[in-house]
């Protein structure tokens, strides 16, 4: 499965790996409404995507297809080789690769901010309590909030609590990280602290997949710029082509709005 | 608010406004401390809170103290028989007969269970004692054997103890001579056991995204709850024998069981319904994002949000159903209040205030009852109150 370095790789700015997350046609609708439609996006191993575009023009959507959370009417999600379909057992393996970070943070409210990284490996992965323990401080201490570690999420400010459900997922060893507007919930002074945990995976090469309008993290580590508008890909580009010359009309219209 | 006087701002360095020296300090607020403030703040910060405290004070004088002299100080504590509560001319006022009650106290407890065997009843409330106070106890060691002794073998225990097993020299006692605390005790407790995984499963069942679960489910929440609970228990003990054949009929304490049971868990399910709506959709996603199951995150991440939410209308429904519990009255089975109502028909006893003691004593047992849940209840909120959302 794991291959690096250059196999072929023919389109603009996508680095080499094996495929991540492969998007075929998606449409999804409700009623006459289309909410995604013909969506087509290739993510390799190692890259890091940020997709940002108005509000309500799918991109939440988009990612919730990925790991099953929304079902789709037509087209194809495949994750590390798993075609998702509405198949429960194929949803369940898709989500064993693929950890999740929500914008209202949605940690347990009733477990402290250990037992919230280590519900789902005791549980799901059947990993002894001490082991899993051991696990989840350490991803504490690389999210900077050790000392948080028997607290409750409610005694946390918004910064911390985005953090722990990033150690949260983190603790499930998944291959590939989503991020659904992370910092969109948090007061100002707290974003940069998110967002440099969030940098610093990057660093450590996971595959990321980020809705945000935080611009300046996505030329910072994005591989590629997703923009969507009305259910659609709009343009995909590298950051640098992405920020400096804009293909379509409504990309620049959208970047002359956010980075006014 | 502040005035400020000119010699504390001075205008520099560009800045509006900078604050060179304090604010005076201002004297205390007048008379907010001590007991004078309490009463000012609490009894009489207005003219209508004032009547108000006037009129509560008058009506616990009016009240009280002769509620006091009824029921301790004019009270009779001994005696054989109805001699000792009659007015005599030299005790023209007699309070509570607590004779009375004392003299009947076995019969309020074990009914008509033969003399004979009532140490079974006492094994029994002992076991139930014990089994209540390991789960209750929140902090008590293996609850979960606590729970495997309380669920599992103290029901299969209390049958055979109470009702008989005569391979073993436990002769059967039919439940037509079970009464008393033992009756209600036992229509209780299996209420308040069955309701609640019941009243959890039909809350699921009336969410459910299947019709046929879903439609069941509201089926049969909605005609229990449509229909009193007096009705369930006359067709359970009177309607049921016309259908089946009297062979096949279940004994008529286990069918006003089975009627308090699914009730109280109709109600019970409407309740959790409620506490399964305060969970935010989020919570269900987070999960499935950790790939936690339906019922893993209904057990560990839900219901433990869900339940705690709505403990108060839990205890509420478990309160209600503790005293609907003397409905069963109707259909013929001694519980507390009805040895209660026997008792004070007895001529032994017939006085004036008879019947006052024995209401008075059946008041007493339901409040303290039903008063300790509730403090138990709060006790556990404030408890899980810790960890309190953001």
């Amino acid at each position: 499965m794991v291959s690096t370095g250059g196999n072929g790789d023919t389109a603009a700015g996508e680095t080499g790996g094996a495929v991540a997350v492969d998007i075929k046609a998606l449409h999804k609708w409700y009623g006459e409404f289309y909410v995604l439609r013909d969506v087509d996006l290739t993510v390799r191993r190692g890259e890091r995507i940020v997709i940002c575009g108005p509000s309500g023009s799918g991109k939440s959507t988009l990612l919730r297809c990925i790991n099953g959370l929304e079902a789709y009417q037509r087209g194809e999600v495949v994750v590390d080789g798993i075609a998702l379909g509405n198949d429960p057992k194929k949803i369940a393996m898709v989500r064993r690769d693929v950890g999740m970070v929500f914008q209202q943070f949605n940690l347990f409210p009733h477990l402290t901010v250990l037992e919230n990284c280590t519900l789902a490996p005791i549980h799901v992965r059947k990993m002894p309590q001490a082991k899993a323990e051991e696990i989840a401080r350490r991803y504490l201490k690389r999210v900077r909030i050790p000392e948080q570690a028997d607290k409750y999420p409610g005694q946390l400010s918004g910064g911390q609590q985005q953090r722990v459900a990033i150690a949260r997922a983190l603790c499930m060893s998944p291959k590939i990280m989503m991020f659904d507007e992370p910092t969109s919930a948090l007061d100002p002074e707290m974003v940069k602290e998110v967002l440099d945990t969030m940098v610093e995976l990057a660093m450590d090469g996971m595959t990321m997949i980020v809705v945000s309008h935080e611009m300046g993290f996505a030329r910072q580590v994005a591989s590629r710029m997703v923009f969507m508008d009305a259910g659609q890909v709009v343009e995909i580009n590298t950051p640098e082509a992405f920020f400096t010359h804009p293909q379509h009309e409504r990309t620049k219209l959208f970047l002359s709005q956010i980075l006014k | 608010m502040t005035t400020l006087d000119a010699s504390s701002v001075t205008t520099t360095g560009g800045a509006a406004f900078v604050r060179r020296a304090p604010a005076p300090e201002l004297a205390p607020p007048f008379a907010s401390t001590g007991w004078l403030g309490w009463l000012r703040a609490n009894l009489f910060a207005t003219p209508f809170n004032a009547v108000l405290t006037v009129l509560t004070i008058l009506l616990l004088a009016w009240i009280v103290p002769p509620t006091i002299r009824f029921l301790l100080i004019d009270a009779v504590w001994t005696g054989g028989d109805r001699q000792a509560c009659l007015a005599t001319a030299a005790r023209p006022d007699v309070g509570a007969c607590w004779a009375f009650v004392r003299a009947h106290l076995a019969y309020f407890t074990y009914g008509s269970y033969p003399i004979s065997g009532r140490w079974r009843v006492d094994v029994f409330f002992a076991l139930l004692a014990f089994g209540m106070a390991w789960l209750l106890w929140i902090d008590a060691p293996r609850r979960g054997l606590g729970a495997l002794y309380f669920f599992g073998l103290f029901p299969i225990l209390s049958f055979f103890l109470l009702y008989g097993l005569p391979p073993l020299g436990l002769p059967v006692v039919d439940t037509s001579l079970w009464g008393g605390m033992l009756v209600t005790v036992v229509v209780a407790s299996v209420g308040i056991v069955v309701s609640l995984p019941l009243g959890i499963l039909l809350a699921l069942g009336r969410r459910s995204h299947m019709p046929a679960v879903q439609g069941l489910s509201v089926i049969f929440i909605e005609f229990v709850r449509g229909v009193p609970l007096i009705t369930v228990l006359f067709m359970a003990s009177v309607m049921l024998p016309l259908f089946v054949p009297p062979a096949w009929a279940p004994d008529k304490l286990i069918r006003a069981l089975v009627g308090v049971a699914l009730f109280a868990s109709a109600y019970m399910a409407e309740v959790v319904r409620a506490g399964l709506q305060a969970v935010p959709r989020g919570q269900w996603e987070a999960a499935a994002a950790l790939n936690l199951g339906y019922w893993q995150t209904l057990r560990l991440v839900v219901l433990p949000q869900a339940l705690r939410v709505t403990i108060p209308n839990i205890v509420n429904t478990y309160v209600a159903l503790f005293k609907d519990t003397t409905l069963v009255f109707f259909v013929g089975i001694f519980d507390f209040l009805r040895t209660i109502e026997t008792a004070r028909a007895n001529p032994t006893w017939a006085t004036p205030v008879t019947s006052a003691s024995g209401y008075a004593f059946a008041a007493l047992v339901y409040f303290l009852c039903c008063y300790s849940m509730s403090r138990y209840a709060t006790g556990i909120e404030r408890r899980l109150a810790v960890g309190d959302r953001r």
